[in-house]
């Protein structure tokens, strides 16, 4: 089986510029979305107390509400969780009453109200736990950006890791302008997906930065712009296939894990088909308006070529 | 060109070997179980012990699939729950027959039901996170402002008896927050005072300023003292848990310091939240005063009259008031040890305390002076103080031994001493995290991260086998040996898996396929060129190699990243996404290609290779190598 027929290579960066522009819309619409509506954070980095109840009939929403609010608490969300018999109730943090008091108040009641109730989870945070753990998401965000951008430096050329950096910073803000349109929960899994989307989505980047290296050695009379696109066309069916299989994995995840997952497959699927937009479309047209050249790739390979401890020595066909 | 020496045939062989069998406890799944261990440190557990309890269930006819002994505890594994409860109350009776007094922790527990062969080598399954087994988590911080405060006092009290044994006198010492002031006449006994608290108190840096005519002494804590201060206020406070916990009952308590000031408690199958809280947020600390024995004081006991300057008014558990002097002359901190026994004369009921050296020499000084004088014991928690028990210092007590008798019953010492013991925190604590999860989601979410993982490998398999054929298979059959690998490294390191963990290992599969794909892909392109399907094979692998190595490390520096600053969820996360990369390098490159060399690299006259179709655009005709 074959998917992809292809005769020859595809102009990808003829529209170059069009393609860079919806990204650039698609952002800032992200941006805007992530100013005005703001994320809608978890428990966990917002602290207070996140209770899930079950019941053995479909919950009264509005009954729970009711007992909720009957104990005084104010600003209280009242949902169901995965289930129409699963409730979640978020109550803020509240200051001078112990999370165990809290908890035992209010599941003491909803038993009162309806004897089937049954606690099924019941997390608690402390507002100081909350400002630090946005704190480490942020400096883990920092890492991964720095580790990757030194490493593509290093590997590759600046010019590479600067494109592979914004390509792939771009599907982050635009997960997270996703997460802020809906509304969807963020929490910390949805933080950790959005991490390893940005290291995988760079894989994507790097396959065809790599292919654009080996072009600039094998075709010396072509130039950047059909290096690039032969780069990209030879690459995009591993890259379909490739991404096809995560994503078949995270449907799986979205179908079997439940509630709990949900978002987290969610933020996997938006990250995995903006990284394959933002690789192929995104991150080789900024290294060509970066400028590329082929001395850029290939300084010294002269020397190289006999060298006998280099991986590639005799690889060029 | 396509072989591989035996030795790299034997490294593979080695760890599918190895991954298996310690992939394997995990297949057997995990066993109802009961767990002994002991309460107080004098008992040992031995081959006696076991004895007792193989004779405790047969006694109660009850069958164990069978019962181990290891250093720390004797388990015994039963078939079904109602059996592991039945026996839980037998061998609770037959080893602890004064419940007021427990020898042993006898608790419930999950044992992996894994033959005994596989646990002599250490293999055990898993070790499933609280989001899987269901349990209570708590983070605890410790008011480590509060730890100094309560330093600075005991150090203030110090002060005084120095300057009273060499004959310095003060115009009084008093503690400000976290500093001692002493106010001095004139600045030469200021200076004198300055060398005592120089040569003996060390962890004290002195600033003299002068006061009117007075002199005043500020004495606080050095930075390094300090720091030293918290670190064993958070090491007590952590053995402080560790026996209230055991009294709990708990199989697999799990507590850690995390960070400077923090203290993470998991109780693995606890259920009951509200008695786990009570014991762990009860900031009880323990003080030991001089009971006021003064005419006012005792109008004041009576209630005609207002408690003297310099006392304070506390009840008895029985409710009786008692007036007691502010200073405190022991903190729990000199306390080492409450155990309850009898009086070796008169048979009574007694509490013993060990008080260590510091401890033992201001109570023979106290005791010296104040014979026929009551001392009260009193336990503060949540800011309310509680006299334990207030008893009359008949003699001198020297050496550390203390015991307190008269008017008790056994219930009563066992309670005491209890108390004594709880009570020795060295700084209060708050929770400021907390997580339940009952037991019936733990059992959904094994299925449902099981679920995940199983069905995204089946879908991912049957496409790569349809998509490539012969190399699809090679190429699920090395995914397949991934995730054995990483059950087994997960196994081995006995890290904790949870939901996130799980959905790590689904993730990581869908991305260890990457590097097949890439090199089926590099293969076809090979044969797409017109290469012989030998060489195709070969410069498949080696051209695919570069690439491979590149996106992983991408991938594993977005790990490290998680791993360093993630915490809780994300750190299980992290961990297993990162030993799943690792593991993937090995089973994707290095295994698939043995398998690939095994199945052509001895076929000289290669023609066809299975890789599906192989399109050409140049030819009209699609060679097809099947």
């Amino acid at each position: 089986m074959e998917f992809f027929k292809i005769h020859r290579d595809i102009p990808f960066m003829r529209h170059a510029l069009v393609f860079n522009l919806v990204s650039l819309v698609t952002f800032l619409a992200a941006i805007f979305f992530l100013f005005s509506r703001g994320l809608h954070l978890s428990v966990e980095f917002t602290g207070g107390t996140l209770m899930e109840v079950s019941y053995s009939q479909p919950a009264d929403l509005t009954k729970v509400r009711e007992v909720v609010s009957g104990l005084g608490y104010t600003d209280v969300q009242v949902q169901n969780f995965g289930s129409a018999r699963d409730v979640l109730i978020r109550l803020p943090a509240q200051k001078g009453v112990s999370s165990a008091e809290q908890s035992d108040k209010l599941m003491a009641a909803l038993k009162g109200a309806d004897a089937s109730a049954e606690k099924r989870r019941i997390e608690y945070v402390g507002p100081q736990v909350g400002d630090e753990l946005a704190a480490d998401g942020l400096k883990a965000l920092a890492f991964v950006v720095a580790g990757i951008m030194l490493y593509l430096a290093i590997r590759f050329e600046w010019k590479f890791a600067v494109a592979a950096i914004i390509a792939n910073l771009h599907d982050v803000i635009i997960i997270l302008g996703f997460f802020a349109f809906f509304q969807w929960e963020f929490s910390l899994p949805v933080l950790a997906a959005v991490l390893a989307v940005l290291g995988y989505s760079v894989n994507e980047s790097v396959v065809i930065f790599d292919r654009i290296r080996e072009n600039f050695r094998r075709y010396r009379k072509m130039n950047t712009v059909e290096i690039i696109n032969n780069a990209i066309t030879s690459t995009i069916s591993r890259t379909i296939i490739t991404h096809g299989c995560t994503q078949l994995m995270v449907l799986s995840m979205l179908l079997f894990g439940g509630a709990t997952l949900h978002y987290f497959a969610l933020a996997l699927t938006i990250g995995i088909l903006f990284g394959i937009y933002s690789s192929v479309f995104v991150a080789a047209a900024i290294a060509m308006w970066l400028g590329i050249q082929r001395e850029d790739l290939i300084k010294g390979t002269v020397k190289k070529e006999t060298d006998p401890s280099d991986p590639n020595a005799g690889a060029a066909v | 060109m396509n072989r591989y020496p035996v030795w790299k045939y034997a490294i593979i062989l080695i760890a599918l070997l190895v991954g298996g069998l310690y992939a394997l406890p995990n297949v057997f799944g995990e066993a109802p179980a009961v767990q002994v261990s002991v309460a107080k440190a004098t008992l040992k557990l031995d081959s006696a012990t076991m004895a007792r309890v193989e004779d405790a269930l047969k006694g109660a006819n009850i069958t164990a699939d069978a019962v181990s002994l290891d250093s720390a505890s004797v388990r015994a594994r039963f078939a079904s729950t109602d059996e592991q409860l039945k026996a839980k109350d037998a061998i609770q009776k037959a080893l602890n027959p004064d419940p007021a007094d427990p020898s042993y922790v006898v608790a419930l527990n999950l044992l992996s039901r894994s033959p005994a062969w596989l646990s002599a080598l250490r293999a055990s399954p898993m070790y499933l996170g609280l989001d899987l087994r269901g349990g209570v988590h708590f983070m605890l911080q410790v008011d480590m402002q509060a730890a100094l405060s309560k330093r600075a006092e005991s150090l203030a009290g110090d002060i005084r008896t120095t300057l009273r044994e060499k004959n310095v006198r003060h115009s009084g010492i008093s503690r400000n927050g976290q500093t001692i002031e002493i106010r001095f006449k004139d600045s030469a006994t200021a200076e004198s005072a300055r060398r005592i608290i120089q040569d003996q108190f060390q962890e004290l840096t002195t600033v003299e300023t002068a006061d009117g005519t007075d002199v005043k002494m500020v004495a606080s804590i050095q930075p390094v003292a300090a720091r030293k201060i918290q670190e064993q206020a958070l090491k007590q406070n952590i053995t402080t848990l560790h026996n209230r916990i055991n009294e709990l009952g708990v199989a697999e308590p799990v507590i850690q310091q995390q960070g400077l000031d923090r203290i993470v408690v998991q109780l693995p199958g606890v259920q009951d939240t509200a008695k786990a809280k009570d014991i762990l947020g009860r900031t009880a600390t323990l003080e030991i005063r001089m009971v006021d024995d003064g005419a006012e004081a005792r109008a004041a006991e009576q209630g005609t009259a207002a408690v003297p300057f310099g006392s304070e008014r506390y009840l008895e558990r029985s409710g009786a008031p008692v007036i007691v002097k502010k200073q405190v002359i022991l903190t729990g901190d000199n306390l080492t040890d409450a155990q309850p026994g009898f009086d070796q004369q008169t048979q009574e009921p007694a509490v013993h305390l060990t008080l260590d050296a510091k401890g033992a020499r201001i109570f023979r000084d106290v005791t010296r002076e104040s014979i026929g004088k009551r001392m009260a014991i009193l336990l503060f928690e949540k800011g309310k103080g509680e006299v334990v028990t207030a008893p009359v210092i008949r003699s001198e007590i020297g050496g550390g031994r203390v015991q307190i008798s008269g008017r008790m019953t056994t219930v009563e010492a066992a309670d005491t001493a209890l108390l004594l013991r709880a009570g020795s925190l060295a700084a209060p604590m708050e929770i400021i995290e907390e997580r339940t999860i009952g037991p019936s989601l733990g059992a959904e979410n094994i299925a449902k991260g099981f679920n995940s993982v199983t069905w995204g490998f089946v879908a991912v398999a049957i496409f790569m086998c349809i998509y490539y054929m012969l190399f699809g298979l090679i190429s699920s059959i090395s995914l397949a040996f991934n995730l054995l690998l990483l059950v087994a490294v997960l196994s081995m390191l006995q890290a904790t898996l949870t939901l996130p963990g799980m959905a790590a290992m689904a993730l990581v599969l869908g991305m260890a396929i990457d590097a097949n794909v890439l090199i089926n892909e590099r293969v076809r392109e090979e044969l797409r060129s017109g290469a012989s399907p030998q060489a195709a094979i070969h410069a498949g692998y080696d051209r695919a190699w570069a690439t491979i190595i590149d996106s992983n490390v991408t991938t594993l520096i977005a790990g490290l990243a998680l791993l360093a600053f993630g915490s809780g969820p994300v750190r299980g996360f992290a961990v297993v996404h990162c030993l799943g990369i690792l593991t993937s390098m090995f089973s994707g490159v290095f295994f698939s290609r043995g398998v690939v060399n095994l199945w052509y690299g001895r076929q000289k006259k290669l023609k066809n290779v299975s890789i599906g179709t192989v399109w050409r655009p140049d030819s009209t005709n699609q060679a097809t190598t099947n």
